[in-house]
């Protein structure tokens, strides 16, 4: 779903793919053993592909990925929680604004950033 | 019987998963009022617990996506997480089949609920047990709400559940608890996560504890995924609890914003 309300097929099996990976222990074992073979089942761009082998955690994220699915990879790649907040950051000031999703919600994308209430962090 | 508890409470991961990381003080005081919730739970005798909660892809995913699921299963288990980054061991959660099917029979005939014959409890529903039920021996039901995919169910869908589970509570013998466990506001697992907007969670639970129905589902989602972020759309747990106890009022035992958990800590009762 795109702020307009656009459903983006492709985040949805990059998100599936996540999905079954954090909950299916079967589904982790080929993604170790036979990837290309997993991968192939699921409808993917290149860049999607290339995000999910490479781990690039920011790009997922700027696809729109949900964080509650994303979070959980990052985890499986052994990130500990700050560099998976700091890799989502990285992904923002390198690929630009989340571009589909969740997080699209509101037609200012700025707004998903909450500077002004950073102070309570 | 009837219902013989209600209340909310917080299940951020971070409240186990980094416990060692928060002000000892602030975080010991939580503690401290969730066990005072614990208490107050045992003391009211319950047979069962019906643990309303805002799962995060653990079982329910886009492909077939409920907007309100019960489990009908004799046990769940949970974690679904990895134990260490939740802190909380994997163990398996009694439950009750005959109950959960004679709940959703009684609800069908003002909601159109899912049910589960099969689930995973992911944090959602393990964090509120390790604290309120930590021997894990009181039999517990699980809803789930989906907030997290949209589109999602309005809130005056929420409360009108809200008041269907305690219809269909009402109407069986067991002496039942019910928690709703949620937001309230937060960004969880983004780049914003620790961010708090206090004034909004304090508005917030003015409007849950007052039970003021109108007020609580005059959010638009616009404005909550603005001022409250997506986590903010767990409200409607809290919604649902104020349906279950419609023309009663809450008591808030804690509520303070935790940044390392991600969330403003709340524990709160309503009378039944």
């Amino acid at each position: 779903m795109r702020g307009n309300g656009e459903v983006v097929v492709s985040l949805y099996y990059v998100q599936k793919l996540l999905y079954q990976l954090n909950r299916d222990p079967a589904v982790r074992r080929r993604f170790q053993e036979d990837r290309d073979d997993l991968l192939s089942e699921y409808q993917l761009t290149d860049e999607e592909r290339d995000a999910i082998v490479e781990g690039n955690i920011g790009l997922l994220y700027v696809m729109g990925v949900n964080g509650q699915i994303l979070m959980h990879y990052s985890a499986l790649l052994g990130q500990k929680w700050e560099e998976y907040l700091e890799a989502m950051r990285e992904g923002v000031r390198k690929y630009g604004p989340v571009r589909a999703g969740l997080y699209t919600l509101l037609e200012d994308r700025e707004q998903t950033w909450r500077p002004d209430l950073h102070g309570n962090r | 019987m009837s219902v013989v508890f209600a209340g909310v409470c917080s299940h951020a991961p971070g409240i186990t998963g980094r416990a060692d990381r928060a002000d000892p003080a602030v975080r010991d005081a939580f503690y401290a009022k969730l066990d005072e919730m614990r208490q107050r739970l045992e003391a009211s005798r319950p047979d069962a617990l019906i643990v309303v909660a805002a799962e995060h892809f653990a079982n329910f995913f886009m492909n077939n996506m409920p907007a309100y699921c019960m489990g009908m299963a004799e046990s769940y288990e949970g974690p679904i997480e990895d134990e260490k980054w939740l802190g909380i061991e994997r163990t398996r959660v009694p439950g009750n089949a005959g109950l959960s099917r004679r709940i959703i029979e009684a609800m069908l005939h003002d909601i159109d609920l899912a049910y589960a014959e099969e689930w995973k409890f992911d944090h959602g529903i393990m964090v509120p047990l390790h604290f309120l039920t930590p021997r894990y021996d009181l039999p517990v039901i699980p809803v789930n709400i989906n907030c997290q995919g949209p589109p999602l169910t309005p809130l005056a869908r929420a409360y009108e559940f809200g008041r269907a589970l305690r219809r269909a509570c009402d109407a069986q013998p067991e002496r039942i608890a019910i928690v709703g466990t949620g937001g309230i506001s937060h960004w969880p697992a983004t780049p914003n996560s620790g961010v708090i907007n206090e004034e909004w969670d304090r508005e917030f639970l003015r409007r849950f504890l007052a039970n003021d129905r109108e007020a609580l589902i005059s959010y638009t989602d616009a404005e909550t995924f603005r001022d409250a972020g997506q986590g903010g759309f767990e409200i409607r747990t809290f919604i649902a609890i104020a349906g279950a106890t419609e023309g009663k009022t809450g008591e808030l035992l804690f509520y303070a914003p935790i940044p390392i958990f991600a969330v403003g800590c709340t524990v709160a009762t309503m009378a039944v």
